[in-house]
């Protein structure tokens, strides 16, 4: 899916605009930046519940192109300047973490890492 | 001599610019047009170093060097060493405080993800003195 249908999908505000022609296939939900840099496979959204600078540095490591706040959350301008820098979508959606991913799921984004 | 020698002084007191010199270094592999996958195991690994040296060490300095055929990343830092460095191994093993685990961090992966993503790594360290964690990444291998 692209970038632009997960802002429809999860009733999401921009808060950093990147590529939002961009395709995504894949996605990581979690607040422990150390697991989303235990798996890496070509995610390339993060839905998260945390909120600081780190965030995007991680997002930025692993070459992820979309970072989605989860459960309404307003970040500061630190996150968002350097997601500006990065070129990064930044987006905040009302839904809490199970139910945004739930809905990115139900519409056809996979988590990547499937088990062997 | 390497073909790019970098170092960076990573400051101990700010959590927010942790990860600067990682992200530097990143940007000038993809500039030197380095195979994608070790540029990405190269900044997950020496990010992860970087987070440490914050978290635990008060800060440290970061070696780089470069060369067509490896990225070697030595980290230095003086802080209160780490006892049993096989313990420290082990994923899950922390002894960050909580506070830094509200900040995403202190899950015990740092140096297990650091091992997992580089070819060779050693990790030298003694109690009071400091760490010296030498990493390297040959492009074309692991995953």
């Amino acid at each position: 899916m692209k970038v632009k249908e997960i802002v429809e999908i999860l009733k999401a505000e921009i808060l950093c605009e990147g590529n939002l022609e961009e395709e995504v296939k894949t996605a990581c939900g979690s607040d422990m930046m150390s697991d989303v840099l235990a798996f890496v496979k070509d995610q390339s959204v993060l839905l998260t519940g945390l909120m600081n600078p780190q965030v995007v540095r991680t997002a930025e490591m692993m070459d992820m192109h979309c970072i989605i706040f989860v459960r309404g959350k307003k970040t500061d301008n630190s996150v968002v300047d350097l997601a500006r820098q990065k070129d990064i979508t930044v987006l905040a959606t009302p839904y809490r973490m199970f139910t945004a991913c739930g809905l990115l799921f139900s519409n056809g984004l996979r988590g990547g890492c499937d088990i062997s | 001599m390497s073909m790019l020698h970098l170092t960076y002084q990573v400051p101990g007191d700010d959590f927010t610019r942790a990860g600067e010199a990682s992200s530097d270094v990143k940007h000038k592999l993809k500039k030197l047009g380095y195979d994608p996958d070790a540029i990405r195991r190269v900044a997950i690994a020496m990010y992860e170093g970087e987070i440490n040296m914050v978290i635990h060490a008060g800060g440290g300095e970061a070696i780089v060097d470069i060369d067509p055929d490896r990225v070697e990343i030595r980290l230095e830092d003086q802080g209160p060493g780490i006892a049993d460095v096989e313990q420290a191994m082990q994923a899950g093993w922390s002894t960050a405080p909580d506070n830094v685990r509200t900040l995403g961090f202190g899950a015990g992966m740092g140096l297990p993800n650091m091992k997992k993503y580089t070819d060779e790594m050693t990790v030298d360290s003694q109690v009071g003195v400091g760490t010296t964690v030498f990493m390297k990444v040959f492009p074309g291998k692991k995953e």
